[in-house]
């Protein structure tokens, strides 16, 4: 399950109703990631913009590699503008063991870091401002540029 | 014709080109000096499929996008 939400998170109704609707499902794991705006370098928050056909897509795949382990994921994630100490990420896999659910927690998080198509701003005195520095090139960017 | 748009931070409206192949956009594209930093550190994507070459032939009603460094979360 892949939901997005314009602005913050409701974390503890996500949460719960995601642990609600797998309660009975025999899992015996439930790992989830919550991700927080801190504060720091003098940001009033974060903003987020999505592009929503590949992230599905990258999302279904990440999917499939959950469930030929015995596992599912599930996501949620902000678009727009969240501020200090509010949520815009979580993701969660359910698994019948704990190990199997603690690595591809790891996994997934670290591929949904380095590959999702979700942009990030710093919200400062009213500005947008590309989080430049903190992002990543998509594997395989760059066949457009000089010198290929 | 087929469209290009520019996704995320790049501030460039989307394009409708006359094109074939991948090859004929990276042309237009590096001519545009405000776009080589982007052309640089961006992903292409054709009807929303990653392609890791330009040795793509293009339909007439292809969507080209650009996705530039990503950072979720």
């Amino acid at each position: 399950m892949l939901s997005l939400y314009d602005g913050a998170l409701d974390v503890p109704k996500i949460l719960k109703e995601w642990y609600d609707a797998e309660a009975q499902s025999n899992y015996g794991a439930y790992i989830p990631f919550v991700g927080t705006v801190r504060s720091e370098d003098g940001i009033d928050g974060l903003s987020f913009d999505i592009y929503e056909p590949i992230l599905e897509s990258w999302y279904e795949a990440w999917q499939k590699k959950a469930q030929e382990r015995g596992a599912i994921i599930k996501m949620a994630h902000s678009r727009g503008d969240v501020m200090l100490h509010e949520s815009s990420y979580i993701a969660a896999v359910f698994s019948p063991k704990r190990r199997v659910a603690l690595e591809f927690i790891d996994e997934f998080v670290e591929d949904f870091k380095a590959s999702a198509p979700i942009w990030k701003y710093d919200l400062i005195d009213g500005q947008r401002v590309y989080a430049k520095d903190r992002s990543t090139a998509i594997k395989g960017s760059g066949i457009l540029g000089a010198n290929q | 014709m087929v469209r290009v748009e520019f996704l995320g931070p790049i501030q460039k409206d989307a394009l409708e080109l006359e094109i074939t192949n991948l090859n004929e956009l990276a042309e237009i594209l590096q001519k545009d000096k405000e776009l080589s930093e982007w052309l640089q550190n961006s992903a292409v994507a054709v009807n929303d499929t990653m392609v890791s070459s330009l040795d793509v032939v293009l339909q007439d009603g292809d969507k080209i996008s650009l996705l530039p460094p990503v950072c979720g979360g």
